[in-house]
């Protein structure tokens, strides 16, 4: 692609450092490979880049906080939600269970998110103004109302205040659980990052899976097996949704889904899909003993975690590598010129 | 979904006032600024004029007290990129104009002896060309004399290529700055409003409100902001808006020697980069190609374009930059599915349980 100062094509290549044109293999098949699987080398995908430097910056958010982040505001709520709905069909014990997973794990996303802040002791600048173009904006008006009732929820629950007040608070919590699970996706798809926003109408159901899967988990694991039928019904559904929709992404024909069958980001995939489909297989056999709940749930919250950790590596994997920012943009500007596609009125 | 999906459908329809992609005559008004407001200002980088002096990374970190850092960002070091003459490396949050170096060569089908690199012969990825050294003193008399021959010299022209000569190599060099987009995904991420649009068409952060979420930095399409890992909060080019409001023009083009940055209204600029294209081609550069200055592109056109001499990522810049806000209705829309997917699976769930 280095052309000629007068003519395309003139031969000027880079001088020196690191070859200017990386032939790089491209990967289509990803997903299920086992240990001496064939890589099916397709086609090469050749690129430019300013001596192989990123393009975009990777974001820096701190992990784990911000894995964390996401797994603990995708339990909570879902959590939300089940103990809502477990309230209002007389379901104590169930409740309980929910409305304390929701409350915990509200208020340490909270703490995440503050601490992933540069300057933390601003975290109020984030109310100051309302942007409905900044999915963080909006998420702060998800996450301040759903982390404060979901809290106080918990807290009267624990000290067995106000009944009527705790009904109240649930709902709220409630309402604002399932945003809150995948308003997150959002906040990832919606960067230049290569990784998450190629999958911008896809994360949302990853996300959403994650979010039942673990939240459903730990209410099973918490409560008493007899009530704990539909979060047993909720942590499998969610399993199920997030194997799928991860093995669309994964599986995608984009070169841009490479980075969640590589390196670490591949690996952390691969463990979350384990720990999610034993989780959900145990929770089908053995999620009506005591037992069986326990550990199912725990493989379950174990396999949305690990989810959560590769999403984000992969992205910072994308990110890093101008691979991923040349060559899809290249193949679109092509499309674009061969007259399919120009999917934007241009 | 395939990998031209990310140009997503989702709502070329429904943004009828290109309030989130597209053009946008006058940003300023759009963003509130009802008075009469100055028009658009912009930079148009001519990269076939820059001499790669720096002069507009010196005028910039002392203008604007920029601290030390090194090629990838790190405080207060020194260090060596490794590349090329280039040790400023990214543009960052210490680094608001950046000069790309990219050294090139290629075979030159001449009956003259090499003169390219020292000890290029040896790699194998450098063509070889022209007569091998041998150790014939009179061929590498030659190549001394055609070397260091004015005429020769004066005859090369690298920014027409007109090449007299056996010359092999050649610089582009260019001045990489904010884009100050029509739609830029900082300012539309930014949860506190510490970024905003200035009344002259620029986007600032504001330091006193950022509270370093960092959600800009993976937002920008051209990876331009960053955040300072010792202070918290992010920082990038202002446009020199202390010196805009005091009628100035910003420090890097007020430094540049050749006129390679150059200042001034947005419609001027897109006037005059339109002429020095035009001239350019007809002298026979067929490879100079304006960058941001389409008004129809991913963000909308560029408050700051530049004329380049090859193709975008060359120099580091992302050959179709998009502002992601675009596709945000069809990401609220799958969250929003998603959300009520749950609410129906516990619903159900609930009531498909038995109650004991």
């Amino acid at each position: 692609m280095t052309q000629g100062i007068t003519t395309p094509g003139a031969g000027w290549r880079r001088a020196d450092g690191p070859p200017a044109q990386k032939s790089q293999k491209r990967r289509r098949k990803g997903g299920r490979r086992g240990r001496n699987a064939e890589i099916a080398m397709v086609d090469e995908a050749e690129f430019t880049s300013y001596y192989g430097r990123p393009i975009i910056k990777p974001p820096v958010w701190k992990t784990p906080d911000v894995p964390l982040y996401l797994f603990l505001g995708g339990a909570a709520g879902s959590s939300a939600v089940l103990g809502a709905m477990a309230d209002l069909s007389g379901r104590p014990a169930l409740t309980r269970a929910a409305r304390l997973v929701a409350g915990g794990g509200s208020i340490a996303s909270v703490g995440f998110l503050i601490h992933d802040l540069g300057r933390p002791e601003r975290f109020l600048h984030m109310l100051r103004v309302f942007k409905p173009t900044s999915p963080l904006s909006v998420g702060t008006y998800i996450l301040s109302p759903f982390s404060a009732a979901a809290g106080a929820t918990a807290a009267v629950e624990l000290l067995g205040w106000f009944p009527r007040l705790k009904r109240f608070g649930g709902i709220v919590g409630g309402l604002f659980g399932g945003p809150m699970a995948t308003y997150t996706a959002v906040l990832l798809s919606n960067t230049a990052v290569p990784s998450w926003h190629e999958f911008h109408t896809k994360l949302p159901f990853v996300f959403a899976g994650s979010a039942m899967a673990a939240g459903g988990g730990l209410c099973m694991a918490f409560t008493p097996v007899e009530e704990a039928g539909p979060a047993r019904k909720m942590a499998v559904a969610g399993a199920a949704l997030e194997l799928a929709v991860v093995h669309q992404v994964e599986n995608d024909e984009s070169i841009v889904s490479e980075p969640y069958h590589e390196g670490r980001a591949g690996k952390l995939m691969r463990a979350a899909r384990t720990c999610t489909a034993a989780g959900a297989g145990l929770t089908v056999v053995a999620g009506r003993t005591r037992l069986g709940a326990v550990a199912s749930g725990t493989l379950l919250a174990a396999g949305s975690l690990l989810t959560r950790f590769g999403v984000f590596d992969a992205g910072m994997a994308s990110a890093r590598d101008p691979k991923y920012t040349v060559v899809p943009q290249r193949e679109r500007l092509a499309a674009r010129e061969n007259g399919h596609a120009p999917s934007v009125s241009r | 979904m395939t990998s031209i999906s990310s140009a997503s459908p989702g709502l070329s329809q429904n943004d009828p006032k290109n309030r989130l992609f597209g053009p946008l005559p006058d940003v300023s008004a759009e963003a509130g600024y009802v008075e009469e407001h100055p028009k658009r200002v912009g930079f148009f980088t001519d990269t076939s004029v820059c001499i790669g002096c720096k002069a507009c990374e010196v005028a910039c970190k002392e203008w604007n007290t920029l601290p030390m850092d090194d090629a990838d960002g790190k405080r207060d070091a020194i260090g060596m990129s490794g590349m090329s003459y280039d040790n400023t490396g990214m543009l960052g949050a210490n680094s608001w104009r950046h000069v790309a170096f990219i050294e090139q060569t290629r075979v030159v089908d001449l009956p003259m002896p090499a003169v390219g690199l020292p000890g290029a012969k040896n790699r194998p990825d450098v063509p070889q060309l022209g007569a091998p050294d041998t150790g014939d003193v009179d061929t590498t008399a030659k190549a001394q004399a055609s070397v260091l021959n004015a005429e020769a010299l004066a005859e090369f022209d690298p920014q027409t290529g007109q090449t007299g000569a056996d010359k092999q190599i050649r610089w582009l060099m260019s001045s990489d700055v904010c884009k100050h987009c029509t739609h830029a995904g900082c300012l539309d991420v930014c949860p506190t409003g510490a970024l905003f649009r200035t009344e002259f068409g620029t986007v600032v952060v504001q330091q006193d409100i950022c509270n370093g979420c960092g959600y800009c930095v993976p937002s920008c399409p051209y990876g331009v902001i960053d955040q300072r890992k010792d202070d918290g909060r992010v920082f990038k080019c202002t446009m020199c808006y202390d010196r805009l409001t005091d009628g100035l023009q910003p420090a890097c083009a007020t430094a540049c020697p050749t006129q390679s940055i150059q200042f001034g209204d947005l419609d001027e600029l897109q006037a005059r980069a339109d002429a020095r294209l035009a001239t350019l081609q007809e002298q026979g550069v067929e490879t100079a190609r304006l960058y941001g200055r389409d008004e129809d592109d991913g963000v909308g056109g560029a408050g700051a374009f530049f004329l380049l001499l090859d193709e975008p990522e060359v120099y580091g810049l992302p050959p179709d930059p998009v502002v992601t806000t675009r596709d945000l209705p069809a990401m609220w829309k799958a969250a929003a599915t998603g959300a009520a997917m749950m609410v129906g699976v516990a619903l159900s769930a609930v009531l498909g349980s038995r109650r004991r």
